[in-house]
């Protein structure tokens, strides 16, 4: 793969939380190559590591060794203005939307403090369009939900603001952390359309972080399959599915109940 | 469903509405009638704040507020447990002909107890003549039968993982050998492994027939598919859909079990083409009453009859639909899809 398809890639990452003989190692030695406009999932058990990788790529959480390589440049170990100017191209989603809000303000001053990560000065009047526009895009009319503070807005809907703000901001990868896990099934679909849009519409790079099996192979075209800190597979989502390698990976769709076979005999 | 086998749980017109502090009444169990038979393991299924918890604390009898109890009767192995004293159903109802295992099984134990002096604590209170030893007996040797370790009565809980906490609450709350257990969203904080070896504890209980009939509440349908032999689809308080497993996973009717199933995601080779549904709009106020079918609002196949009348459950080959178009879906052979929105 030439380097220009990469988006960002890590070099034997690694993070070790404590020390001495308590010394866990969460993420170990982690090589993984993103390419743009991929949507690509990493997913792993309770424990295995995987938000922690999500967060360190995320510039959230400080590597013990190994590098973080963004379009070209080492973003290891950027800090200040720079870092702003990566959270500009890397943004994410987390699991429960009500976390990520503060509870004070309405959803127009969440959506409008995003501007703070742009370096150019916008009028009120267009931030304010760009705002609506990005409202719309998730199927909100922005009149109806600008005011109202999260406590008044349903798991889905808190969901779909996060979104928004993606779309305001317009990184360039977007890391969902088990975006649809805290929503009914029935309307994970339109959040899982709403992340796939952007993809389309923006040409963002989507890395989804999942415990779920079934919606990482939905959604995916690679999977990462990590456990113990270790990438031990990746691959073609479908190859992966049809045709496991890794013992770990063939215990894990094993474990998975499924429709069609027989799930817990043995 | 085999006429010949005794009825072990039978629920009649249950009613149970919250009732709030400004004096309005959420019906969060409204009218729900089922029987489980003995050696019968059933499923319900439907999504969060459809009312499956609250109908599984309403079934024990034990209405504490805001629930109220409103109307009906649950005959458990024939006898009415509604309007008992709570002294004698804790006594000698929970526990011991039903128990009840959390959603949130995990923090059901007491932090700062070993686990054998918390089951020496809870079977004090149900049977105060029984001896520690016994006690401790009994506690070992059903760890044994059902695979735990039985060295983890020492441990504190802290000292378990997730999945061994949860295996741990369910052999305690099982001790006394109740006839029904209520499984409430016994899997959905742990990984799909651990998953696997609970629900494998809770099917040796019944297999064993160390407990005689389940009732497993999930919103996760593949699992019900494998342990369950009729699932009943729970939407706004209502059940909308009563029938054996397979015909309910794989030939729905009702069009919200449609979408329900529709929305399943397996890791199986063909889902990725799969178009998930997509309902409009969300469920039910339940603070008005609601004329009509309750799901008529995001349903593709609504009338205006729909919304004029009470539904009632419309009943064939020993399926339970509560839909007034089911001559309609029955004649369509394919499923229809719901809209996107």
């Amino acid at each position: 793969m030439s380097s220009n398809d990469e988006i960002i890639k890590t070099e034997n990452l690694t993070k070790v939380f404590g020390s001495g003989k308590k010394a866990i190692k969460a993420v170990d030695d982690v090589s993984i190559s993103i390419k743009k406009k991929e949507v690509i999932s990493l997913v792993g058990q309770s424990g295995s590591g995987k938000t922690t990788l999500a967060r360190m790529l995320l510039r959230l959480l400080k590597p013990t060794a190994g590098k973080i390589i963004f379009e070209g440049q080492d973003v290891t170990n950027i800090e200040g203005k720079e870092k702003k100017a990566y959270w500009r191209k890397v943004q994410a989603i987390f699991q429960d939307p009500y976390a990520s809000f503060n509870i004070f303000s309405p959803v127009k001053k969440v959506l409008l403090d995003a501007f703070k990560l742009f370096d150019n000065k916008f009028t009120k009047e267009e931030k304010w369009r760009m705002v609506c526009e990005s409202l719309e895009a998730v199927n909100f009319r922005p009149d109806e939900v600008a005011d109202k503070f999260p406590f008044e807005l349903s798991g889905g809907q808190r969901q779909r603001v996060m979104i928004a703000r993606a779309h305001l901001i317009k990184p360039e990868l977007l890391i969902a952390d088990e975006p649809t896990s805290m929503i009914d099934a029935n309307l994970r679909s339109g959040i899982l359309e709403l992340l796939l849009d952007l993809r389309d519409t923006e040409g963002t790079t989507i890395m989804f972080v999942t415990h779920d099996l079934g919606l990482a192979y939905y959604v995916s075209e690679r999977l990462l399959i990590m456990h113990e800190g270790k990438i031990v597979e990746e691959g073609e989502a479908d190859k992966i599915i049809s045709e496991p390698d890794h013992p770990y990976t063939k215990q894990l769709i094993a474990d998975v109940p499924k429709l069609s076979e027989e799930w817990l005999l043995e | 469903m085999e006429e010949s086998r005794k009825i072990m749980l039978k629920v009649d017109g249950l009613r149970a509405y919250y009732k709030t502090r400004s004096g309005e009444r959420i019906r969060a169990v409204d009218n729900i009638s089922f029987n489980l038979m003995e050696g019968e393991i059933l499923g319900i299924a439907g999504e969060s704040g459809c009312g499956k918890s609250t109908l599984a604390m309403a079934m024990s009898g034990l209405f504490l507020p805001p629930l109220t109890y409103e109307s009906g009767s649950v005959f458990l192995d024939g006898e009415n447990i509604i309007g008992k004293k709570e002294e004698e159903l804790r006594k000698k109802i929970l526990g011991r002909k039903y128990s009840y295992i959390p959603q949130s099984a995990m923090n059901a134990l007491n932090p700062t107890l070993k686990i054998k002096n918390f089951v020496i604590d809870l079977l004090k209170e149900h049977d105060p003549r029984m001896s520690k030893k016994k006690v401790l007996d009994l506690t070992t040797e059903r760890f044994e039968s059902l695979s735990l370790p039985p060295w983890v009565i020492d441990l504190y809980p802290l000292e378990l993982s997730g999945g061994m906490k949860q295996r741990v609450v369910i052999a305690v709350s099982t001790l006394m050998n109740p006839k029904v257990v209520v499984a409430d969203e016994p899997t959905s904080a742990l990984d799909v492994t651990s998953q696997k070896i609970v629900i494998k504890l809770i099917k040796e209980l019944f297999d064993e027939g160390i407990v005689k009939s389940v009732i497993f509440i999930t919103h996760e349908l593949p699992i019900l598919r494998h342990v369950c032999d009729r699932i009943a689809v729970m939407y706004a308080g209502e059940f909308v859909e009563i029938g054996e497993t397979e015909g309910i996973i794989f030939n729905p009717i009702h069009p919200y079990s449609q979408a329900l199933m529709q929305s399943i995601l397996v890791p199986e080779v063909g889902i990725k083409g799969k178009k998930l549904p997509s309902l409009p709009g969300s469920p039910p106020d339940l603070r008005k009453p609601i004329k009509g079918c309750r799901f008529a609002d995001r349903c593709y196949l609504a009338i205006e009859d729909c919304r004029k009348r009470t539904i009632g459950m419309v009943e064939f080959d020993s399926r339970k639909v509560r839909c007034i178009r089911v001559d309609h879906i029955k004649a369509k052979e394919e499923v229809v899809p719901h809209v996107q929105q």
